[in-house]
Formats: structure tokens, sequence, C-alpha cells
């Protein structure tokens, strides 16, 4: 190859700085699609509210509904079990956080049933009178929040609103 | 691929093709005239093994592609339907599934001869990291393989896999629902999850080509850990290790048609013969064995983020290797007392497995974090440390010195092994 070196810029110079700046431009512009597509899609989106019907669900009774495919923990609090969660220190808690921020009225806690640490469904159980993860053992109260490790954080608390004194919607 | 091309057409038409496109007379000295180390053991065939795995999983995978349906509602039953009604489906299922299994007992022999013989040592240190990224790659693809099924293992298995993303700061939720197309594990990951477990074999396919690349360069290590010096030290690769690769890969599947055809379900979960309802955990979730130890280190650690990040680095610390380990000696045999770490390490990893699989309990959380905290120490302390502090044996002066060295004398020798490559005994 000769020396093509000149002090003038040349028309390959150009087409040179200008083929890459669209070529980058292009790549760029066609890798967003390319990702995007994997994030929920609009049926997916559309399916985003879920209604309970309350009535059904007896003192003391634990229901579960299904809301984007995740599962809904429903509970009918006696009186008593609503006190003995209230009366917890907050010091006693890892992902400190009253009860009465949890729930819109105390009869009812609303709760995603996904374990905060990797997403397995807790079942009832465990020391704290509310659920235990079968995978890797932690353990929630009452008011679904998190007494034992690994999971970090409380069940998390979904939007929603009573339509009726015994129907819900989620979402 | 390197190694003395010496290749010379017989016929007429192959000196037109070979002029043409010269892809015998690559294959000739990569696999013909390629000389060898003559002192290579049994251990040395488990890439063969290997390869030849990869080969039977495409084909297996391919032929049940034809009869699966990547669909919430479909999934389940097309792999019953495979099984009970597609001719011999029962078959290639099972030698799919057990072939994952041969798979990885096949690829953990291989690293561990890596890690004995210091295989990953200069001049093999991009061989090495071609390896480990096989390693990822076919973890990818087991992993979503065990989830087309569509059983509650399948499920839930995806469920805590993908979860480990949501430990990621500020991002963890968004990277989650783009991995699942929704707000949890559904359809749209089942289909994702097979398409992406279609393409990463033939991924993993290339990768093994560069594999293979980066071998010849500098040639196979050895048990004794010493370069070829002389044509004395080699062996052409075939017909020599043509045959020893070819008849370790038939004892090998014998012993996998043991598995296919008495106990096609051993390292299965009966959870998996149930469908995925994403309303129910199983009571417990085990990974398939050979996720057993990174699954083991997970629960050892009773912090979210902390726990996925040691279970990560623990399969990252294997791509430091060849800086970690700072002995000039390549080869276990003459580094006493590396090689009582190195077995202790073998215990380690497998202990870690036995946890992995146990009920999470008071006991399953210390016995981990000791065998965790050796796992490390062994990679970042001993290692390091050891390359300074040990004496090792003295290394031979070459590898015919070794073989000879060991049978005490030439004559003790198979017959053929001492004649020159050429005259094939
Ligand atoms: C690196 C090679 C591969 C590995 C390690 C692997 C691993 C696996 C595993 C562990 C399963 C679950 C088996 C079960 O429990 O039923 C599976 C299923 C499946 N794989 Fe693969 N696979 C590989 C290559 C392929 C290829 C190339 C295809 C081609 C499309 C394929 C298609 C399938 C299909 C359709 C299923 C679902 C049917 C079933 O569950 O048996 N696989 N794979
Ligand atoms: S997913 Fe619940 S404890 Fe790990």
């Amino acid at each position: 190859m000769t020396d093509m070196t000149t002090a003038e810029p040349t028309r390959r110079d150009i087409l040179y700085i200008a083929t890459t700046a669209v070529g980058i431009v292009g790549a760029a512009s066609v890798i967003w699609p390319l990702i995007d597509q994997m994030n929920p899609d609009l049926t997916t989106l559309a399916l985003s509210k879920t209604e309970i019907d309350l009535k059904p669900v007896a003192p003391g009774q634990n229901i579960v509904v299904k809301w984007q495919g995740k599962p809904v923990f429903v509970r009918n609090r006696p009186p008593k079990m609503v006190e003995q969660v209230r009366a917890v220190p907050m010091s006693e808690l890892i992902d400190p956080e009253t009860d009465q921020a949890r729930v819109q009225v105390a009869q009812w806690l609303i709760v995603v049933g996904v374990c905060t640490h990797l997403g397995c469904t807790p079942n009832v159980g465990g020391d704290y009178d509310g659920w235990l993860c079968p995978c890797h053992g932690s353990q929630y109260d009452a008011s679904g929040r998190v007494r034992h490790g690994p999971a970090p954080l409380n069940l998390l608390v979904p939007k929603y609103v009573f339509k009726t004194p015994t129907s819900v919607v989620v979402g | 691929m390197s190694g003395p091309s010496t290749y010379v057409p017989k016929s007429a038409f192959g000196r037109w093709f070979e002029q043409r496109l010269p892809i015998m007379g690559l294959m000739h000295s990569s696999f013909i005239v390629f000389p060898n180390p003559r002192n290579l053991n049994y251990f040395w065939t488990f890439g063969g093994i290997l390869s030849f795995m990869l080969v039977a999983q495409i084909l297996t995978g391919v032929t049940l592609a034809m009869h699966y349906v990547p669909d919430a509602r479909l999934a389940f039953n097309s792999v019953e339907h495979i099984m009970r009604d597609v001719n011999y489906g029962w078959l290639l299922r099972y030698m799919h599934a057990n072939g994952a299994t041969m798979f990885f007992l096949a690829v953990y022999i291989h690293m561990l001869r890596g890690l004995y013989y210091g295989s990953y040592k200069a001049p093999r240190e991009v061989l090495w990291l071609l390896g480990v990224i096989i390693f990822l790659l076919m973890m990818a693809t087991a992993f979503m393989g065990y989830v087309l099924p569509w059983g509650q293992m399948s499920f839930w298995g995806a469920t805590v896999i993908t979860n480990l993303f949501s430990a990621i700061p500020v991002f963890g939720n968004y990277v989650t629902a783009w991995l699942w197309g929704g707000f949890s594990v559904g359809d749209p990951t089942l289909n994702r999850f097979f398409s992406l477990h279609y393409l990463l074999p033939f991924m993993i396919a290339g990768v093994v080509i560069l594999h293979i690349w980066a071998l010849h360069v500098p040639g196979s290590n050895n048990p004794a850990g010493v370069e070829p010096k002389s044509s004395k030290d080699t062996l052409p690769f075939h017909p020599y290790f043509t045959i020893k690769d070819g008849f370790a890969v038939v004892v090998f599947m014998i012993f996998f048609a043991w598995f296919v055809f008495f106990v096609p379900n051993f390292f299965g979960h009966a959870d998996n013969y149930n469908p995925a309802n994403p309303l129910v955990t199983p009571q417990e979730i085990v990974p398939e064995w050979y996720f057993l130890p990174y699954y083991a280190i997970l629960r050892s650690i009773p912090y979210k983020l902390p726990g996925v990040l040691t279970m990560f680095a623990s399969i990252a610390v294997f791509a430091f290797l060849p800086w970690l380990d700072t002995s000039r000696v390549r080869s276990g045999t003459y580094r006493p007392v590396f090689k009582v770490f190195f077995w202790v390490f073998v215990l380690c990893g497998i202990g870690l497995g036995y946890i992995g699989s146990q009920r999470v309990s008071d006991a399953t959380i210390l016995a981990g974090r000791l065998l965790l905290t050796y796992y490390f120490v062994f990679f970042l302390v001993i290692l390091p440390l050891l390359g300074l502090l040990e004496t090792p044996r003295q290394v031979p002066a070459s590898i015919s010195a070794a073989v000879l060295g060991a049978k005490g004398a030439a004559a003790a020798m198979p017959r053929g092994v001492g004649a020159e490559p050429s005259v094939k005994g």
C-alpha cells in the first residue's frame, strides 16, 4: 500500500467519517428494539387488575389469588392476631415497618405472596404466625413482615382499593 | 491449527479440491499426524468424550424439538406426548436428559484434570479461559433446558434462578421483568428459554472450535507437566489417540446407557412430573445435581445480595486460576503439598453438593459455611502462597525420561512405544 496521508482532507476521509457515524447510529437504533422486545408485551400489561371477593373468607382463613401471574395472599385476621402483630417492637424487625402502614383495614392483610429472597411462594407456617418459605427458610409474620432471613424485605403490599367492604380490586 | 502439514492428496480429485479448500490438510495435520505427548493418561480422553456428548445433545435435542411445543399450556403435555406416543420419543428424551448429566460429569472430571496437572499455566491461559466460557454456556443451556418440560421443578427452579438478578441494586426489578417478559415466570419466559436453549449449544460448538485451536498451538499438557522436547516425546494422533479416545468414549457410553435404560429418572426429581403451578411452591426445591455445590454456597449466606455475589464469585474464580497459582511446577505429581490440598478441595466440592441437596437447618448452614470458606481459601490463599512456600519434587528432564523413570527400563515399555512414530509397532 502506498502512503495516503495528505495535508488536505480527501474525499475518502469524509466518506470514512460519514460511514462510521451512520453505521454507529444505525446499529444503536436496531439494538434497542432487539432488547425491548423481551419486555412485558401489551397482552401481559393488560392483565394488570384482579377483583377479589372477600365474603367467603372466614376469620383466620388465608386465600391465594392470582394477580399478574403471581400469588396474592389475603388473610382475614382476627382482632387478637392484629393486636399481637402490632405489639412487636420495631427493633425486632429486619425491615422495620408498622402493621398500620401495611394494611388499609386492620382485618384484611393483602400482600404479594412472592418471597423477597428469590421469589418462591411461602406456605402458611413458621414461628411467627405467618409464612415459611420452603426454598431457603425465610419466615414472615402475620403482617407479612420478614422475621428470619435470607429474605431482606417484607412481603410487598400491592396497590389495592376496596370497592365495597367485601370486595377489593388489586392493581 | 499447527502441526506439520505433510498431507498429500491421493486422488486427482483430492488434489483439485485441496487447492481450492485445504480442509483435508487441516484435518490431517490436526487429527492424524498431530503430535501428542506419549504419556497422556485416561484423564486426557475426557475432551473427546465431551465433544461426543455435545454432538449427542444436539442430535437428540433437535429431534426432540420436532415434537416439543414451547407454550405454557401445552409444554408439559407435549413432553408426555414425546414419552408415550412419539416413536422412540422416550429414548430420545431419556438420552437428552441423562446426556446433560453425563456432559457435566465429564466436564467436572476434565476441569479437575486441568487443575491437578496445572494445564491452565502458561502458555495455555487462553485455552483455559475458553474452557471457562464453555462451562458458563453449558450451565445456561442446561438451566434453560430443565425449564422446558414445565413441571413444578422447572417452574420454581426458573423462578429462583431468574430472581438472582433481582439482587442487582436499583435495576433489579427491571432486569427480572425483562428476563421474564412479564411480572413472573410465565409463557413468554418459556418461549424465549426454548429459543435460547436451541441457540446456545451451537455457540458452545463455536467456542469448542476456538478451544481446540488454542489447544493445538502449544499442544496438550501431560501428566509430567514438561513440554515435549523431541520427537521421542510424542506420538501421532492417529492411530494412538484416536483408538485411546474411541475406547474411552465407548466405555463412557456403556455407563451412560446403563442410566438411560435401567434408571432413567435417577437424576431427575419426582416433582417435575407435576405440571407447573405458579401458586404453589413444592416443599423442597433442589436443582439438578451439577448445580448443587453452587446452590449450597448461595444458601449458606443469609443475606440476598452477598449470597448471590458469592455464588457467582465461586464460578468466576476459575477464570483467575492461571494467575492465582504461583507455582512454577506444572504437574501436581511433583507437588507433594499441593496434592493434599487438591484432594481436600475435591472432597469440599462433593461436600457442598451434599449440603445443597439437604433441607436447610442450622447444621447444614454451618457445614456449608465451613466448606465455602475452604473453597475460597484454596483459590485465594493456598494456591498463591503454596507456589512460594512448597518445595516441589525433582521434575523429570523430559517426557521420555518421566516414562522410563516410572517404568524402570525401556524393556518394560509396551512394544512399539519406544519406536519412532512412523514405525507404528
Ligand atoms: C449443550 C447441550 C445441551 C444440554 C446440556 C441440554 C440440556 C437439557 C436438559 C437438562 C433438558 C431437560 C430434560 C428433562 O428433564 O426432560 C433439556 C430439554 C430439552 N432440550 Fe436440551 N440440551 C442441550 C442441547 C439441546 C439442543 C441443541 C436442542 C435443539 C433444539 C435441545 C432441545 C431440547 C428440548 C426440545 C427439550 C425439552 C424436552 C425434554 O424435556 O426432554 N437441547 N435439555
Ligand atoms: S426464595 Fe424464599 S427463602 Fe429463598
